[in-house]
């Protein structure tokens, strides 16, 4: 019921944010939204902190850049060009990640990310520190012009609800229900019969799918494949996004992804002091704010009503 | 290809990899009685060289104190900052998070790395600042016989060296050593037994992190000292933590020797690859020794 509530006010939101508000920035927003989600459905119901999603969403990005700018490919082409590159890398990552747990996991997504990283750096493609630039936003299906803003924000809001839907849909199906049996308890779950690995194998291809594409629509909406987005800081940013508004909720990660995301724009003037405050919400999330602005409003209203 | 390039570049990459070595080894330490990975080892190193550059040459200029830190003193005074930082935030933070997910703390950690790099970022040049503090006894070349080499990487490698066997031994041969283990092993037990846990895990903390620190002091004078500098070696030591498995103290501080030469290596026969070859080295083992060389999986 929250729920629904919460989804209405989320369309309604989108739907009308071209009127007060800079649709490049919001589309931004929702590009981070999505990756925020996509992340959390691999941390906040599987348990599997990942700490390498940046080469998903930045070498998604480099992918939808090149097909478009080079092969010509229309922009939704280009961006499922992205979010299959995203798909590929994340099940030879999820395949390798999944041999070590916990901590060690962390490490080698970080570690592993860090290859793409370098590629990006170093291939021939990719313009370097400059990143990949003058990418084209064409043609929608031949028809709708993308250079267009507000066409190419339905655009973008039509990609983030898919997704945002793929999301709900996998959390709340019996293969959820798996994921978060192995969050709580794995060594249950296998003792019940369930192929872990398999389970956190598919979790963490579908995250990592749904983050490129998130990456490859970020790089259509800027014309631009930046370094920065492949970089780990970029994983670091999307862990606090999810932290902030609140692991393991449907709607936290929009809603962190936004605070962040904004708080990024507020706060650019201020150079390295970004990071800090940054670092120092990090600090503080985890110390004291575990649940989230979206988990302490549940547990408020829970209270109430108990 | 002659013999002294493919000798020089072995030295250079066994110079990269004591640092490798230092670093893990704390890492491996602080895992195993906190079971925490500490993400701010990068910063901690990073924080270690700044120490030095700021106690040699802005004392004066940042907080009227007319007085210079030389490079020798730095050794001493560097790891001993670092290691009270990591006491506060051992004993300020992390200490109530041990009974969460381990992530938090690994998460806690990274925050402090954000913190860390972005305060220096405000003061100094991202692309760093060389350090003028080399003494003068180290400067120039020694003759290896069949090679030049200079007199600073050799002293910084065999420092390291030194350093890391010496924690090796006290760990390994001491009464200080065996109550550590016996921490690692069973903290309930050990408390029991009248020891003080908690103490021994916020030293330990502070000792992993000194030594970090004390690592930046090395670095310094070959590496330009730079905000950066922490954070792109640590992910390489994380790789190496995942290939020598964080079991045993001697496997960190080989693996860490290991994969310097390594690297090094790469440069001469194939440079482009010398960034990522530790990485792929990792897939490597986790395809085919998933737990580590030296490790044993918990």
């Amino acid at each position: 019921m929250t729920n629904r509530i919460l989804f209405i006010i989320m369309l309604v939101a989108g739907l009308t944010a071209p009127l007060f508000a800079y649709p490049v920035f919001v589309m931004d927003l929702l590009c981070f939204a999505l990756f925020a989600c996509a992340f959390n459905l691999l941390l906040g119901y599987a348990g599997l902190l990942s700490f390498g999603h940046a080469a998903f969403f930045g070498g998604a990005a480099y992918i939808t850049g090149y097909v478009t700018k080079e092969w010509g490919f229309g922009p939704l082409l280009g961006i499922l060009a992205g979010a299959a590159f995203a798909m590929v890398i994340g099940t030879v990552f999820g395949f390798l990640a999944i041999r070590r747990q916990g901590i060690y996991f962390a490490m080698v997504t970080l570690a592993l990310a860090q290859i793409i990283y370098f590629l990006a750096l170093q291939m021939p493609f990719t313009g370097g520190e400059n990143g990949l630039q003058g990418i084209p936003r064409g043609q929608l299906f031949g028809l709708i012009d993308l250079n267009d803003s507000l066409a190419m924000y339905y655009f973008v809001f039509a990609i983030f609800l898919i997704g945002f839907g793929i999301i709900y849909r996998t959390i709340n199906s019996p293969f959820g229900e798996v994921l978060q049996a192995i969050r709580e308890n794995e060594s249950r779950a296998l003792s019940l019969g369930y192929d872990v690995d398999h389970f956190k194998l598919l979790a963490f291809v579908i995250s990592a799918t749904l983050a490129g594409l998130a990456g490859a629509t970020k790089a259509i909406i800027f014309q631009f494949a930046a370094l920065t987005n492949a970089h780990w800081q970029t994983s670091g940013e999307v862990i606090l996004m999810t932290l902030v508004g609140g692991l393991g909720t449907v709607f936290g990660p929009v809603l962190g992804a936004i605070t962040v995301g904004a708080l990024n724009h507020e706060l650019s003037a201020f150079g390295s002091w970004v990071q800090v405050i940054l670092g120092t919400i990090f600090v503080v999330c985890v110390m004291v704010f575990r649940r989230g602005i979206i988990g302490e409003l549940q547990r408020l209203v829970s209270r109430k009503s108990g | 290809m002659s013999m002294q390039v493919i000798m020089a570049q072995a030295l250079l990459g066994l110079n990269v990899g004591v640092f490798y070595a230092m670093l893990s080894l704390g890492l491996a330490v602080i895992f195993g009685l906190l079971n925490i990975i500490n993400f701010a080892h990068g910063a901690m190193y990073m924080l270690g060289a700044f120490i030095a550059l700021i106690g040699y040459s802005l004392l004066e200029q940042w907080f009227g104190i007319s007085l210079q830190i030389g490079f020798w003193a730095s050794l001493l005074v560097a790891p001993l900052i670092v290691g009270i930082l990591g006491v506060l935030i051992e004993r300020l933070f992390l200490k109530r998070l041990y009974d969460l997910d381990h992530i938090y703390g690994l998460l806690l950690t990274f925050g402090f790395t954000l913190i860390l790099q972005g305060l220096f970022a405000n003061y100094f040049n991202v692309s760093g600042t060389p350090y003028p503090g080399q003494p003068e006894s180290l400067s120039g070349v020694v003759n290896l016989g069949f090679m030049y080499f200079p007199t600073y990487r050799l002293f910084s490698i065999v420092f390291s060296l030194v350093v890391c066997f010496a924690t090796w031994w006290v760990i390994e041969h001491t009464k200080l050593g065996s109550r550590l283990r016996a921490g690692v092993e069973n903290p309930d037990l050990t408390q029991a037994f009248g020891m003080n846990v908690p103490l021994m895990v916020t030293l330990t903390f502070a000792f992993g992190a000194g030594l970090a620190g004390l690592a930046g002091v090395l670095a310094a004078p070959i590496y330009s000292v730079s905000p950066l500098m922490g954070a792109d070696l640590i992910i390489v030591v994380f790789a190496v933590v995942v290939i020598g498995g964080m079991g045993s103290i001697m496997g960190a501080i080989l693996s860490g020797l290991a994969l310097g030469l390594v690297e090094g290596l790469t440069k001469v026969f194939y440079p482009p690859a010398a960034s990522t070859v530790i990485f792929f080295l990792m897939v490597l083992v986790l395809l085919f020794r998933p737990a580590g060389l030296f490790g044993k999986e918990k």
